[in-house]
């Protein structure tokens, strides 16, 4: 079987399949990269539209991008100290 | 007025400057007025590779700065009518430029032509933000090769957000045998993962450093498959719907090759 493959080239076995694979991570890495600046006023955005329906601990905020291999998630970790009742009371009526 | 396109690629070394010249060379041939401006300020070769470096007098630099007027700039390509020349400065480098100076170029060579293809730098910085500013199209060079293909991807980002339409993805020096070996990235592995259209494919061919030797593109004369790539490029720019070249029977050529390289891999 070897020896057919190579000779007729099922085109497999060779390091195309490699080069897109890691083609395909690297993009998504470069594709979601984020600068420093970037991230902090979307840091600050969703404060303010949190802190509108909620008292939070702006403190022990976490928002981060986090990379595994094949994807890359927005991971937020949000202290919630109270939700403003009132507000969302408001908008509903 | 002229339709104003950039080629352009990120990474160096992939045929930016041999696209250009080709392309200008081709639409010249099927009779549109063309200019092949030479954006790499400090770094200029599309004057060799076009074969005109010993008639450049001036150049774009001394056009923007009002040392010469735009006419005694131009370099006449005398082998194809309609072919023309705007040089880069080679002592001066990227910051001599503007990008609004780039612009109000562009504008004054409009009028006079059919096509303006910008032959950028490589890189992101100054010298492919002003080249890419006077541009609306643009084309970009990518080999089937990792660093290549991600620094299209970069590229294609940039050019969306300045606003450029349409971006189209040349593929050059791929070579069939290897793809069909497994051991090169294929057309349709690129296109996936960049999602751009593509508008031509070139096959890697020897033909590309005689004609830099001699200082002739290859679309003047020659008759080799990288340039009759560059001739169909040039016609699906004018908006001809020309047929991919079959590259795969270039390949299948290499059957006979396939069987050497079989015992010799065996010898091992």
């Amino acid at each position: 079987m070897d020896f057919l493959k190579r000779l007729f080239g099922s085109g497999n076995e060779g390091s195309r399949g490699k080069a897109k694979d890691r083609l395909k991570i690297v993009l998504i890495h470069d594709r979601t990269d984020i600068s420093p600046q970037l991230l902090d006023s979307l840091r600050s955005e969703i404060i303010g539209v949190l802190t509108k329906y909620m008292d939070i601990d702006t403190q022990k905020i976490e928002i981060d991008l986090d990379h595994d291999e094949h994807e890359v998630a927005l991971v937020a970790n949000v202290p919630v100290l109270r939700i403003k009742r009132g507000k969302v009371d408001v908008d509903k009526e | 007025m002229a339709r104003v396109i950039v080629t352009t690629s990120g990474k160096g070394g992939v045929g930016k400057t041999t696209s250009t010249a080709n392309i200008a060379a081709a639409l010249a041939r099927f009779g549109k007025k063309v200019v092949a401006v030479d954006a790499d300020v400090g770094l200029r070769n599309l004057d060799v590779i076009m074969g005109l470096e010993n008639r450049v007098v001036y150049n774009f630099i001394d056009v923007i700065e009002k040392v010469c007027k735009l006419n005694q700039a131009l370099v006449k390509d005398k082998r194809v009518p309609g072919l023309y020349l705007l040089p880069a400065a080679q002592t001066r480098t990227k910051d001599a430029v503007t990008p609004d100076q780039m612009v109000a170029l562009c504008e004054e060579l409009k009028p006079e032509f059919d096509f303006i293809l910008l032959d950028c730098p490589a890189g992101i910085e100054g010298g492919f933000k002003n080249a890419a500013a006077g541009a609306d199209e643009a084309l970009v060079v990518t080999t089937p090769e990792i660093p290549s293909v991600r620094d299209a991807d970069r590229i294609i980002g940039m050019l969306e957000s300045m606003g450029k339409s349409p971006i189209r993805l040349i593929i050059n020096r791929l070579r069939p045998n290897m793809v069909q070996d497994g051991d090169m990235l294929a057309k349709d592995d690129i296109l996936d993962v960049l999602s751009i259209d593509l508008i031509g494919v070139v096959p890697e061919d020897e033909n590309v450093i005689r004609s830099t030797n001699n200082g002739e593109p290859m679309t003047m004369s020659l008759d080799s498959p990288a340039a009759q790539a560059y001739l169909n490029i040039a016609e699906r720019l004018l908006g001809r719907d020309v047929p991919l070249m079959d590259l795969e029977s270039y390949a299948t050529r290499g059957f006979l090759s396939k069987i050497k390289k079989f015992f010799k891999g065996k010898k091992k």
